[in-house]
């Protein structure tokens, strides 16, 4: 553990890398979560030079936990895992909604062009923006899909579930980063599945970056 | 000789983590059911203060998808596989059994007798584990629950009906009602309870099946560590099995193997096999034979 920054509502938590790769932007972490059966899903943030960094809103236990983590604690980390964005498109736009702006700077980066639009609920949330500079930024009761334009090109998306779906109505080949309670992230329990092409599959092997809907 | 190490059923697939799954002695598979099977709506899992419920409902491809297509590629990984299944009468678990009775790529099937999230057979375990018996020459282990009066009794009958081991045990049934709401976290309502709760259950299922029979016991409910292996072992299982631990700690069988020669070593044994039973009164325990 290296150190844990407050940004805005958010903590974005730095850790030592170790021997883990990053893994591709969309593909998450199993974070330890100190005091918790179940380690959490993150997904990867930043990737700094011999660091892992992942941006959490601290809204359970679990989560809490996380955030209360201080430079020099230890934590198991295990990934990366699951499927990530596919990076082979003509114009990205990165659209996120609230904590889903977590995967975007370190695609952002890797894709290292496109823009980005931005939704939160309140100006505290929004100032986890300062991490994706240049994004158009919109806070409740105004909403990031007020900001699509009619030719949204190849949309990136990641965000709570009505917003996903906003979004796919709009760019039906959209590819979006969906959530769902995990318990072990690496295909082991079936707990984290979601109806998909028509039946259920586990979230964490089939995505969590989908194309189209659940 | 030592304590080998398997999984929970349910709480590895193979086949999306081959490494995790190598450094098992033995591979439990999911349960299969004679039809294919998609399992319980989300929400399956909710985590509690001391443990975690899940109601997955058997998600499985059905008895000849796993044959054609999931069997072969599990044998792959060198690793013994036994196969778990489950069914709603004992014709179901029967015809499971004629079926993987052919593939040698089997060393043991595990009757799971007691899915918390399933209708269960109306059939009594034994008369499950007769129709099994009658059905496959294979080992055949019963997977039993901890939710009954008196598990001594449930091991003694299925012993007399053929099996030629126990599982020792499966989840509790049990529900979480989620804060705000105080609706069923699970979809399904109630689900199966793991974890370290557990833990005392399945010693006392354990320590009491091992002195109503001879057969070998495979021990498992809450284990993380090699001290609570030790635990099962002294109680009287042959083997323990890892189950929600795996989902924290994918690679926990490497270091449980390692703490329970450790903690035999620190209580004077020579290896964790050599305390089997120890919980017992030695006069009264009989040799258990090995798994």
């Amino acid at each position: 553990m290296q150190a844990n920054e407050a940004i805005g509502a958010y903590t974005l938590l730095r850790i030592e890398r170790g021997g883990l790769e990053p893994g591709s932007p969309g593909q998450f972490f199993m974070l330890e979560a100190p005091g918790r059966l179940l380690p959490r899903p993150m997904s990867l943030c930043l990737a700094p030079a011999g660091e892992l960094a992942f941006l959490v809103d601290p809204i359970g236990p679990g989560t809490r936990a996380l955030c209360a983590l201080r430079s020099g604690d230890a934590i198991r980390v295990f990934g990366p895992l699951g499927n990530g964005f596919d990076l082979d498109v003509e114009r990205p736009l990165l659209v996120a909604g609230g904590i889903g702006v977590a995967p975007m700077p370190y695609l952002a980066e890797t894709l290292g062009r496109g823009s980005a639009l931005l939704g939160f609920r309140s100006p505290r949330h929004a100032e986890a923006a300062v991490l994706l500079p240049g994004a158009e930024v919109v806070v409740e009761p105004r909403l990031v899909t007020e900001l699509l334009p009619d030719d949204p090109g190849d949309v990136l998306a990641c965000g709570p579930e009505p917003m996903l779906e906003a979004v796919r109505a709009r760019a039906p080949h959209a590819q979006l980063a969906w959530e769902a309670p995990m318990a072990c992230g690496y295909g082991a329990c079936y707990g984290c599945v979601v109806e998909h092409e028509g039946r259920l599959q586990r979230l964490c092997v089939a995505g969590p970056v989908l194309r189209g809907g659940l | 000789m030592t304590v080998p190490i398997l999984n929970a059923s349910g709480c590895l697939d193979a086949l999306t983590a081959a490494e995790v799954a190598q450094t098992l002695d033995v591979f439990v598979t999911k349960t299969v059911t004679p039809l294919p099977r998609e399992g319980n709506p989300p929400p399956r899992i909710a985590e509690t203060e001391l443990g975690m419920l899940n109601s997955i409902g058997l998600q499985n491809p059905g008895i000849e998808a796993f044959l054609d297509d999931t069997l072969p590629r599990l044998a792959r990984l060198g690793v013994p596989l036994w196969v778990s299944v489950g069914g709603f009468s004992v014709q179901d678990y029967a015809q499971l059994c004629t079926l993987l009775s052919g593939r040698e790529e089997v060393t043991t099937i595990e009757l799971n007798l007691s899915c918390p999230n399933v209708d269960e057979a109306p059939e009594t375990a034994a008369e499950i584990v007769a129709a099994a018996r009658e059905a496959t020459p294979k080992t055949l282990y019963a997977k039993l629950s901890p939710a009954t009066w008196d598990i001594a009794e449930t091991a003694r009958a299925v012993a007399d009906a053929g099996a030629d081991g126990l599982s020792l045990v499966n989840t509790i049934r049990g529900l979480a009602l989620a804060p705000t709401t105080l609706e069923p976290t699970l979809e399904r309502g109630a689900g199966g309870y793991s974890g370290p709760a557990l833990r005392p259950i399945a010693l006392a299922c354990v320590y009491a099946c091992a002195t109503a029979v001879d057969l070998p016991i495979v021990g498992m409910g809450g284990v993380s560590s090699g001290r609570h292996a030790v635990a099962l072992v002294a109680a009287g299982a042959s083997a323990v099995a890892l189950g929600t631990v795996l989902f924290a700690e994918p690679f926990a069988a490497r270091r449980v193997r390692v703490e329970m020669t450790e903690a035999a070593v620190a209580l004077g044994y020579p290896s964790a096999a050599a305390l089997r039973g120890k919980a017992h009164k030695s006069a009264t325990f009989a040799n258990l034979s090995a798994l």
